[in-house]
């Protein structure tokens, strides 16, 4: 079946299927964003455990997906694994201990004789949630705006400056990217809490907490998607592969994908209404809307950079080392041969889906902290 | 065009791996096998309904989720960094190994992940039935997620199912089925399992002979050591044979390590085997370090060529009859095979020129010739050997390894006996009176983790400077990043292990401490 596809359609495939996997992390970050609330949003300890068993039943489904990202992105584009992971070898590695510390905190945190004392185990949440998302975001808005590399003829890569990647956060549309995605984790993360707990004091102050943090992230991201789209892209030749600047790349892109397009505009619209509905009426559902509208912008953002003959991994030392989802990407063999691997990928979200509803059917309470037998 | 990376950037890019890569694995084998102990219980529980077994299920539930967080966390780190600090293997042969890395997050990853979840906090959400099949699915999953990086690993041991395409400078998978059911594969992923279910018992064992030697928790300690005896004798058994098939294909596919993991230097028909041997300081050749002269050794005659070949008089070759040659067994010198490999990568660059200079017809030819049988089997198998000039680089430490190697072994054997003695005097009522059975349990829990540290020594350090058996030495792998760059994460994983390695240690004793939850 997938052997019959052309080249081009596997590639795009899995240039799909990355940014689903991109963007369920981002959605999934809301337990990042959620660690980040901690202290704003838990006052007593008694708030506070509350807070972290809610988040700390869902924190592997973001790791796991953040691994799956990585391997996934491997198999399916591993000039870029070895390009990015080996050359932004700064950036990489404090993405990966931001979430190290993460790993271990919920389970440490409680337990006597824990060595570093509860309150570490905190301040590792609330790192992970900081520097995870800003991270991950600002590496995320180099696709966009390129890295220092270049590539031999053996396609192997040397990284152009001595920071390894670290350099990236010297363009601002990057880190605004970056800031974006730490405020949305947080608007989401506050969603969560609201959606999820039966506890006053906490829904209150989570409500504020939306608003508070839809603000900065509305305007980082109006910020970041209105630069995209008036400034120059990374534009493939598609029958040289020569990379050339293209002015008004991405708005191109925009226009000539019209269904990608509106794939973005039902998504913003998603994540707005999850914020208005709760912050202005009360609801309690926002989450899921705004989670949805998450998936759907991010996927559709990712598409930009990556379809429609755009270098989705630009090198700005030199331009002809660029990434694109052709020249990237596994043989077509093993493309098709991970094609059949993914007709799981639904059944694996549903399993996912139905266990996650036989574990939420009921709001966290207090009571229940002091009944359930572990308890982070 | 192609460059070597300096020896202090790939020693460095070496450590750090093998520092990840050796606490991860303090944690994996533990959960490979309790979480299937684990299932056991519950499943005992669930048929009886006796509350003790829930209390025991719930008690090791704890311990294996101190162990699991923090296999967790420095799994995460192995995983990235083949990108980080193996990039140009990471293209190399990402095509293939890229593949089983993708499906253990897409299926196994996110089963354990899921199931964990309810096996931890599922008591009271979902009914006992699921509870169980919760568990017995995070057992599995944590088991299929063992099976894809093996699959992995196994590979590099062991490259097949694949073909090298000179336009993209890589090798490229041509069939997915070889890759997976390779005879290393298969047998690296039970004996790394199997491993983990004995290590796993002999946890659960001597923690068990610490109460009863304290005179506590004694139902649970006996109901634990009924199970993990059983379970451990069992699986003992699963890991000589893996262990024994391992040998094998090690003997057929890498004899160099297998030279180097028996400690033979001058290979014979009918070789003995070294049951027990202590290498001097003295080189036995002048002319490579890594041979040491041994100073006392204990030989079984014949036995090696048997494990090697079921044939009792079957040639073994030696490290000498690798690196020169030997014309009677038909064994091409290490000589040869760089000459060779030279070839191969000069004719990969002279297409790369040729393409650069826009010479197509010449392009075309030389990808021809590159692509023949011919050249593939002649020339291109011993590509990783050009990078080399002295063929001493292409030997291991063997000391290190041979240690490790009869570490492992002699420590497996004694665990069985280990397992062997709880069960009968367990069936006999009589083992809380033994003392010193109850202290060798205890003290073998930190022999397990040696034991299974000690394998992946051999397995890793016995294939040195391969990254990729005969195509990829370590120094063509590496990231070209500085070697100060690599040693300052070094230093910072490295205590950050520490760190939370100190806080799990304390943790899990004291919870040992306090015992099950009345």
């Amino acid at each position: 079946m997938f052997e019959n596809l052309s080249y081009l359609a596997l590639q795009q495939y899995w240039w799909a299927l990355i940014s689903l996997l991109g963007a369920l992390f981002i959605f999934l970050t809301f337990v990042q964003g959620g660690q980040t609330l901690l202290y704003s949003v838990g006052k007593t300890e008694g708030e506070k455990t509350i807070i972290l068993n809610t988040l700390g039943r869902k924190w592997e489904f973001t790791f796991t997906t953040l691994v799956t990202f990585g391997g996934a992105f491997f198999a399916s584009f591993p000039l870029f694994y070895a390009t990015s992971f080996g050359g932004a070898y700064w950036v990489w590695l404090a993405i990966l201990a931001a979430f190290v510390i993460q790993a271990i905190s919920y389970e440490y945190r409680k337990k006597p004789a824990n060595f570093l004392g509860a309150k570490t185990y905190e301040i590792f949440l609330v790192l992970n949630g900081l520097l995870g998302t800003i991270l991950f975001g600002t590496a995320v808005g180099t696709f966009f705006n390129g890295a220092m590399f270049s590539l031999n003829d053996m396609n192997q890569v040397d990284w152009q400056t001595p920071y390894r990647g670290l350099e990236a956060v010297l363009t601002f549309h990057n880190v605004a990217f970056g800031l974006t995605a730490f405020f949305l984790s947080r608007v989401l993360g506050a969603l969560y809490l609201i959606f999820t707990v039966n506890h006053e004091a906490i829904v209150a102050r989570a409500k504020k907490q939306v608003l508070y943090n839809a603000i900065p992230f509305l305007v980082f991201f109006l910020y970041f998607l209105t630069r995209l789209l008036l400034k120059e892209g990374f534009a493939v030749d598609p029958d040289t592969g020569e990379v050339f600047m293209e002015k008004y790349k991405y708005l191109h892109n925009a226009l000539q994908m019209p269904v990608n397009t509106v794939i973005l505009l039902v998504g913003i619209v998603g994540v707005l209404w999850g914020i208005l509905s709760t912050v202005f009426m009360n609801r309690t559902k926002g989450f899921w809307f705004a989670g949805t509208g998450t998936v759907f912008t991010i996927f559709a953002l990712l598409l930009l950079a990556g379809f429609n003959n755009t270098a989705f991994y630009p090198s700005i030392y030199d331009l002809q080392s660029s990434l694109t989802i052709q020249n990237a990407s596994s043989s077509k063999f093993t493309l098709a041969t991970m094609s059949y691997v993914s007709l799981l990928i639904p059944f694996v979200l549903a399993y996912i889906v139905y266990f996650w509803r036989a574990m939420n059917r009921r709001k966290i309470t207090e009571e229940e902290m002091q009944e359930e037998s572990h308890v982070y | 065009m192609i460059e070597i990376a300096d020896v202090s950037l790939v020693d460095w890019s070496r450590a750090q791996f093998a520092l990840t890569a050796m606490y991860h694995w303090i944690f994996v084998p533990l959960t490979l096998g309790i979480t299937f102990i684990v299932a056991f219980m519950e499943t005992l529980y669930v048929k009886t309904g006796n509350e003790e077994w829930k209390k025991i299920t719930m008690f090791w539930m704890t311990l294996f989720g101190i162990n699991f967080a923090i296999g967790v966390a420095t799994g995460i780190i192995l995983e990235f960094e083949f990108g980080t600090n193996w990039s140009n293997y990471s293209w190399f042969v990402g095509d293939i190994f890229g593949a089983p890395l993708a499906i253990e997050g897409i299926l196994a990853f996110f089963m354990e992940s899921t199931f964990i979840a309810i096996m931890f906090f599922g008591w009271n959400k979902v009914s006992r039935k699921t509870h169980l099949l919760a568990t017995w699915l995070t057992a599995i999953g944590a088991n299929l997620s063992a099976l894809w990086i093996l699959v992995a690993n196994g590979w590099m041991q062991h490259p097949v199912g694949m073909k090298f395409n000179p336009e993209t400078a890589r090798n490229e998978m041509d069939n997915f089925w070889e890759v997976l059911f390779s005879q290393t594969a298969v047998d690296k992923w039970l004996h790394a399992t199997s491993s983990g279910f004995v290590l796993a018992s002999v946890f659960v064992i001597g923690i068990s002979a610490w109460y009863l030697l304290k005179k506590r928790e004694i139902q649970l300690a006996k109901k634990s050591i009924l199970v993990a005896a059983i379970f451990g004798l069992v699986s003992s058994i699963y890991l000589v044979i893996t262990g024994d098939n391992s040998t094998r294909t090690i003997a057929n596919d890498q004899n160099m390590k297998f030279a180097a993991l028996e400690g033979l230097y001058n290979g014979s028909e009918g070789a003995g085997l070294v049951a027990f041997g202590f290498f001097s300081d003295n080189s036995s050749d002048p002319n490579n370090e890594n041979l040491k002269d041994f100073n006392l050794k204990i030989e079984i005659p014949n036995i090696l060529s048997y494990m090697a070949f079921l044939d009792w008089n079957a040639f073994v070759p030696g490290v000498n009859d690798l690196i020169n040659g030997n014309g009677k067994y038909g064994i091409m010198s290490y000589y040869d095979r760089i000459e060779r490999g030279k070839v191969a990568i000069a004719k990969l660059t002279e297409f790369k020129e040729a393409q650069k200079a826009g010479n197509k017809e010449l392009a075309a030819s030389l990808k021809t010739e590159l692509t023949s049988d011919d050249f593939q089997n002649n020339y291109f198998k011993y590509f990783g050997y050009g990078y080399f000039d002295d063929p001493g680089d292409l030997v291991p430490n063997i000391p290190l390894t041979f240690y490790s190697f009869h570490t492992m072994v002699g420590l497996g054997f004694y665990f069985i006996l280990l397992f062997i003695f709880s069960l009968v005097f367990l069936l006999k009522g009589t083992f809380e009176k033994k003392r010193w059975l109850m202290r060798l349990a205890i003290i073998s829990i930190p022999l397990a983790y040696i034991a299974s540290q000690a394998g992946w020594i051999v397995a890793e350090v016995g294939r040195q400077p391969w990254v990729v058996q005969d195509l990829m030495p370590n120094v063509a792998a590496v990231t070209r990043i500085s070697a100060g760059s690599v040693q300052t994460t070094f230093w910072l994983f490295a205590i950050l292990f520490t760190i939370l390695l100190i806080a799990e240690l304390k943790i899990m004793f004291r919870q040992i401490k306090i015992g099950p939850k009345h």
